[in-house]
């Protein structure tokens, strides 16, 4: 056993876990936050995408103890005072989802991905860019095109904040 | 998963003893192979040993011959350095081309090597790049390094601290991916080196895992195109076969992807 503290969500979190909890336990059993999915289980799905110290990762692939002392951010920080993130109101927007299970995950990769982006993204790359997030619904046409009206938003944003 | 106790040293001296004083102790750096291991319990190491602490492990250094990079370095970090892409662009593709985006934001340049998974990416570059992988003991030259299906010379408890590639006058990497699992089913790295000798190196298909294919590497001296690999064949007795791709499949694919690797020279043609 482990007494670590991952700070999730802004708020830091202090627990005893045992060495081999996975990250997506931590977030869900031992914090309740069930938003993050387990999909596949086996690092292929993107269901349980979280951000590690601001970067996208699967959580079912991340020993807890390991990300002691570090941030994470989940789908259920996202939203700021009530107001959906521009993502998450883009996946709403376009219907960018179909049974909702890789939903989470979807929203998590593609924040960080507009992010490295900076917002310059293209059909092409989105698609290439959601490789580790797979929808068993199929339904990748509505979430790419979800992503694609974020990251115009994302740019815009940007070019009033630089002006 | 089985139950296991974590460590973080600080230090190499620190993890090389504790991986001596531990019973079935086992080194963990990015997991992205280790821990989907351990969840399905083909391995249960009663310690880990978390090396991705330790600052020798770190960092990314480019001079005008060698590209040195920790093997705790992300593929990520190696995709994103400009410094690499302009030195040896088909080895920052490669990086570029591993797993997904989440994979390369944990996975590493040493763990990848250290295991020496078959369908692995970062072998061909190691062995075509003549690179010479540092430990916390010796420097093993690439060709001594790999010794067969997830088998090097490292021994027990010897840490793999860098990994220092030979720039070479110019390289490509070419690579057909299973399409489930986008793991390498045949990828070769051509590089021709400064001093002109050529390095073709194979993965995802040898049934003995990363090898030189020398019978390319002649026809390409002296004549580096595509075209010098006209009629050559790869052995399929060589090769692994499995449900994704039979053993006389994946040796048409050596050929196709090695002479793609040749139109591709200073990048990558990822299919």
């Amino acid at each position: 056993m482990s007494r670590i503290t991952i700070t999730v969500n802004g708020t830091p979190q202090t627990r005893e876990v045992e060495d081999r909890t996975l990250l997506v336990q931590f977030i869900r059993e031992h914090l309740g936050l069930t938003g993050t999915h387990v999909g596949c289980d086996t690092t292929q799905c993107g269901a349980c995408t979280i951000h590690l110290d601001g970067v996208a990762v699967k959580s079912c692939t991340v020993l807890a103890v390991a990300a002691d002392g570090s941030k994470v951010t989940t789908i259920e920080g996202l939203a700021e005072g009530g107001k959906l993130h521009d993502v998450q109101q883009a996946f709403r927007e376009h219907h960018g989802l179909q049974c909702g299970y890789c939903t989470p995950g979807m929203i998590m990769a593609s924040v960080d991905m507009i992010r490295r982006h900076d917002g310059m993204l293209d059909e092409h790359t989105v698609r290439h860019e959601l490789e580790g997030n797979i929808c068993r619904c199929t339904g990748y046409h509505n979430i790419v095109k979800a992503v694609l009206d974020a990251a115009e938003k994302h740019r815009a944003a940007h070019a009033v904040a630089a002006e | 998963m089985y139950a296991t106790t974590y460590h973080k040293p600080k230090t190499l001296a620190e993890a090389v003893e504790l991986y001596a004083n531990s019973d079935e102790p086992s080194y963990l750096s990015g997991g992205h192979t280790l821990i989907p291991t351990l969840k399905s319990r083909l391995a249960a190491p009663a310690h880990l040993i978390d090396v991705r602490s330790i600052p020798e492990l770190s960092g990314i250094e480019v001079t005008a011959e060698r590209v040195i990079i920790g093997s705790a370095t992300k593929h990520a970090v190696v995709a994103a350095s400009k410094e690499i892409k302009t030195a040896i662009p088909a080895l920052s593709g490669l990086a570029g081309s591993i797993g997904d985006v989440q994979v390369r934001h944990m996975g590493t340049i040493g763990g990848s090597t250290a295991n020496n998974d078959p369908a692995a990416d970062y072998p061909a570059a190691v062995l075509a790049l003549d690179a010479i992988v540092h430990t916390d003991r010796r420097e093993i030259p690439a060709t001594d390094y790999f010794q067969g299906l997830y088998t090097t010379a490292l021994e027990p408890g010897e840490i793999l601290v860098h990994v220092e590639f030979k720039i070479p006058d110019i390289a490509g990497y070419a690579k057909f991916r299973n399409p489930a699992s986008r793991y390498a089913m045949a990828a070769s790295f051509v590089a021709k080196h400064r001093d002109g000798h050529i390095r073709v190196a194979i993965t995802g298909a040898g049934n003995e895992g990363v090898f030189r294919w020398t019978e390319a590497e002649a026809l390409l001296t002296g004549n580096f195109s595509a075209e010098a690999l006209d009629g050559l064949t790869m052995d399929p007795s060589r090769m692994m076969g499995d449900m994704h791709a039979p053993a006389d499949y994946r040796a048409h694919l050596v050929a196709v992807m090695t002479r793609r690797a040749v139109q591709n020279l200073g990048g990558t043609h990822i299919l």
